[in-house]
């Protein structure tokens, strides 16, 4: 069997990407900024 | 034991030109949601200002989850490997949502009792079975990175709480943090994790019978990691390797805790000089957050080096140098914040990479056969390890510090005792070894061998 190369699995693919990808920059960058306190003093 | 319909093993299966790329994306979805479960803490205050619940009773809710992770994950595991993914994680995904829908209607009358039921035990179940769902699936179909594949699922779980933290802080804030504050609260997390788990539900696929990327099928003779003999999770925990392995990742986990059970208090303790009191909680919180980071970028980072470095050499490295890290940690205490800071962070890496990694060492190991099984058999091991840390740690400190001891020296025995258990858990993996085949799948390996060798020579 072949790697995919089926347009509908690529429309597919970044779609479940950033299904779970949007969600989880949010939670990285909530948390990301909260770290410079640590070095201010 | 075969689920029927659209949720059965056989509607799963791939068409060819299925992408596995799709599969980890799928998995992510139900690791996410449940890792939430790491963010429980920001409920405890409101509850304790609302339905007046102790500290103790607060916390229960997730200790119950976590201890239920682990029994319901050894005991759903072969059902889980038996009716497949698209099972599990519709299981999975009921009974998470649905033990939140629970504890928004215990909020919203009053009952704590029930919010530990609703939470902790039908979402413990949740929390199991969606965590073992996708991880045999990801490794049959990434037999040339079964790390980097478990990785990304467990790396989700780890970052469930990043997400889950400030939007559940945020829901109270639009809600309120009264009993209906809260019950809405609860709803609304029940009903969009539904939403977002349903995604893993529709995309998880199995890959076909006698599937294997084309990768594998060009370098399989050059692979340095093979999966073990196939066993079953009965014939499995009979074996030493388990159990050694169950040392080593119980061991782990308890010194991962170590930290992160404490880890505002630990910095403050260390650190404890800052312009003002508000500084120093801030520094305390982004000290929380870096921890957080470390945990769920080790879970991808090391687990996708165990793929070229060996499952045995990276729990070395996890084992070996932790034990290392705490010793500094001892002897240096508070006179560098850059090498406390880089210890810290290796450490709750090594944390987040144990339980990352050793689906793929239990492969290794015990072949694909039950692997999901034996994952969910060898998860006791993280309820033990759940109970096990925060008392070591919990129980040592309030002692240092009703004898007045301050500063780092509250922790010198507690991390002492963690460089004893990694040193213990580094010997255990040190006795690893692949267990022999039963000889009837040895007398058929030899056989796919002579076949394979004879097809390549036709070839």
């Amino acid at each position: 069997m072949s790697e995919p190369s089926n347009p509908n699995n690529k429309v597919l693919g970044v779609l479940s990407w950033l299904w779970i990808g949007m969600p989880f920059t949010y939670g990285v960058y909530e948390l990301v900024v909260k770290i410079p306190a640590l070095f201010a003093n | 034991m075969q689920s029927v319909g659209f949720l059965s093993r056989d509607r799963i299966v791939a068409d060819v030109g299925w992408s596995r790329w799709l599969v980890p994306p799928a998995a992510l979805s139900i690791h996410l949601a449940i890792g939430s479960v790491y963010a429980w803490s920001v409920f405890k205050l409101p509850l304790h200002e609302t339905l007046k619940a102790s500290g103790l009773q607060s916390a229960l809710p997730f200790t119950f989850g976590i201890v239920i992770l682990g029994i319901s994950a050894a005991v759903f595991g072969t059902a889980v490997e038996k009716r497949g993914p698209r099972w599990a994680m519709f299981v999975a995904a009921t009974c998470f949502c649905g033990g939140l829908c629970v504890a928004a209607f215990a909020a919203e009358i009053g009952q704590m009792w029930l919010i530990i039921v609703g939470y902790g035990v039908i979402g413990g179940i949740g929390l199991g079975i969606g965590y073992i769902s996708p991880v045999s699936t990801l490794m049959k179909w990434f037999p040339d990175r079964p790390g980097m594949a478990t990785g990304f699922a467990i790396m989700g779980f780890g970052g469930g709480a990043l997400i889950a933290s400030p939007w559940s802080s945020q829901l109270m804030k639009w809600f309120g943090t009264d009993r209906q504050g809260l019950a809405a609260t609860f709803l609304a997390m029940g009903a969009v994790y539904a939403v977002f788990m349903t995604m893993g539900v529709l995309l998880v696929r199995l890959p076909p019978p006698e599937w294997e990327p084309a990768v594998v099928r060009t370098a399989a003779p050059k692979s340095p990691h093979a999966a073990g003999p196939d066993r079953t999770a009965n014939e499995a925990i009979k074996t030493p390797q388990f159990w050694l392995l169950w040392v080593v990742l119980c061991f782990n986990v308890t010194a991962g805790i170590g930290i992160l059970e404490r880890a505002a208090p630990i910095y403050r303790d260390y650190f404890p000089h800052a312009p003002s009191k508000a500084a120093l909680t801030a520094a305390a919180a982004g000290f929380v957050a870096m921890l957080s980071l470390a945990n769920s970028l080790g879970r991808i980072i090391w687990s996708s080096a165990s793929d070229a470095v060996g499952r045995k050499n990276m729990y070395r490295l996890y084992l070996g140098v932790g034990a290392v890290g705490y010793l500094a940690l001892i002897l240096a205490q508070n006179a560098s914040k850059p090498l406390f800071l880089v210890v810290c962070i290796l450490l709750l890496s090594f944390y987040g990479a144990g339980f990352a990694t050793v689906p793929a060492y239990l492969r290794d190991l015990f072949g694909y056969q039950e692997v999901g099984a034996i994952h969910g058999r060898l998860l006791t091991a993280w309820s033990t390890a759940g109970v096990l840390g925060p008392v070591i740690v919990n129980a040592i400190a309030d002692n240092r510090i009703a004898a007045g001891v301050v500063g780092p020296d509250r922790y010198r025995w507690s991390f002492a005792i963690m460089v004893v258990l990694l040193l213990i858990a580094l010997a255990c993996n040190e006795l690893i070894r692949t267990p022999q085949p039963p000889i009837s799948v040895a007398a058929e390996t030899d056989a796919r061998e002579s076949a394979s060798v004879s097809a390549v020579e036709e070839g």
